[in-house]
């Protein structure tokens, strides 16, 4: 299966951006808008699920291999617990410590900006980096294995 | 509120006729509408957040189990359904009908949530310092990522696990392992 016709390929090429951007979008904004890591990076995979269902699976594992989702996965998963160690070692001693929020609390000039609220962006992006991997793994597994059928070679 | 309870009555349809349609693709189909319906529920009940990552989260299944359910051949389900196994069925369901109808009536009611009744719970704490204490505008974020941190780390443990453990099974290697006889 070469993916679906040329009308689907071409919406396709065209929306996966919008879509990734919004992804990146809804995890970076996590502390300010409604949303946050996880919601973000279950969209990211599904932009990568899109390219999936539109061009094949070959083209899809051309841009995300399952080698590489599996070590972002691993990435993200030792980011979240990197902040959590970080908290840990600065500030108060105690795992999950925000230890960068004393310079942007609420009141001062970083009110509400991108860069506020201490490690809270670090973990979003951290969480999405994962459930995005991980979700795009999942899905690339569950088409790879194909029960029943005599063909080898995916 | 009357969009709400409209909203649960198609809901409860749906569920319905996804466990009695025999095809599969048409139970598929239902599954997703309980899963939208429920999230235009959380809109309706001033949860974006959750309203957001349910109707995310079931687009991505619904991608899933519809290319689960056409890819195979058998999608209508065959087979009358045992009896002696839906009698049980059946009064397990009235038992914990009836227990939730006993537990639904401790419940407080509907939009007063039991930690407004408790001046010094820790919820209260979260609503009226977690701006403050976090910096956060969202004030699900500054719950889950700094009070309650370690659930989050709890719940990103499981779904690593889960994801691991799946692509574990499923990858190729396996699937040729178990086609060769035993050495």
């Amino acid at each position: 299966m070469k993916g679906m016709t040329i009308i689907v390929k071409t919406i396709s090429s065209w929306v996966k951006v919008l879509i990734f951007l919004f992804g990146i979008y809804i995890v970076l904004f996590g502390h300010l808008t409604p949303g946050g890591g996880f919601a973000g990076g279950v969209i990211l995979a599904a932009s990568y699920v899109l390219l999936m269902l539109a061009f094949g699976r070959e083209f899809a594992e051309e841009n995300l291999s399952l080698p590489v989702a599996s070590k972002l996965d691993c990435v993200g998963a030792l980011l979240f617990a990197a902040v959590a160690l970080c908290g840990l070692l600065y500030g108060t001693a105690s795992f999950f410590w925000n230890f960068i929020h004393q310079k942007y609390l609420v009141g001062t000039d970083y009110e509400f900006n991108l860069v506020s609220a201490g490690t809270i962006p670090l973990s979003n992006i951290a969480i999405g980096l994962k459930v995005g991997a991980s979700l795009f793994l999942v899905v690339l597994a569950l088409s790879i294995f194909r029960p029943g059928s005599d063909n080898t070679e995916g | 509120m009357t969009m709400f309870y409209l909203l649960l009555l198609f809901v409860i349809i749906a569920a319905i006729v996804a466990v009695e349609t025999d095809n599969l693709l048409s139970s598929v189909i239902c599954v997703g509408a309980i899963g939208f319906g429920g999230s235009l529920m959380f809109l309706f009940l001033r949860a974006p957040d959750i309203a957001i990552t349910q109707i995310v989260v079931e687009v991505l299944g619904l991608i899933i189990l519809i290319r689960a359910t056409i890819s195979r051949d058998r999608t209508f389900i065959t087979g009358d359904r045992e009896f002696f196994g839906m009698v049980v069925s059946v009064v397990v369901i009235f038992v914990i009908f009836l227990a939730g109808m006993k537990v639904f009536e401790t419940l407080p009611a509907f939009g007063i949530p039991i930690f407004s009744t408790v001046p010094d719970a820790a919820s209260q704490t979260y609503i009226s310092e977690g701006m403050q204490k976090t910096g956060a505008a969202n004030l699900v974020a500054s719950v889950i990522l700094d009070f309650r941190a370690y659930d989050t780390l709890g719940e990103a443990t499981v779904l690593f696990t889960s994801i691991i453990g799946a692509t574990v099974i499923l990858r190729k290697r396996a699937k040729k392992l178990l086609e060769e006889p035993d050495k």
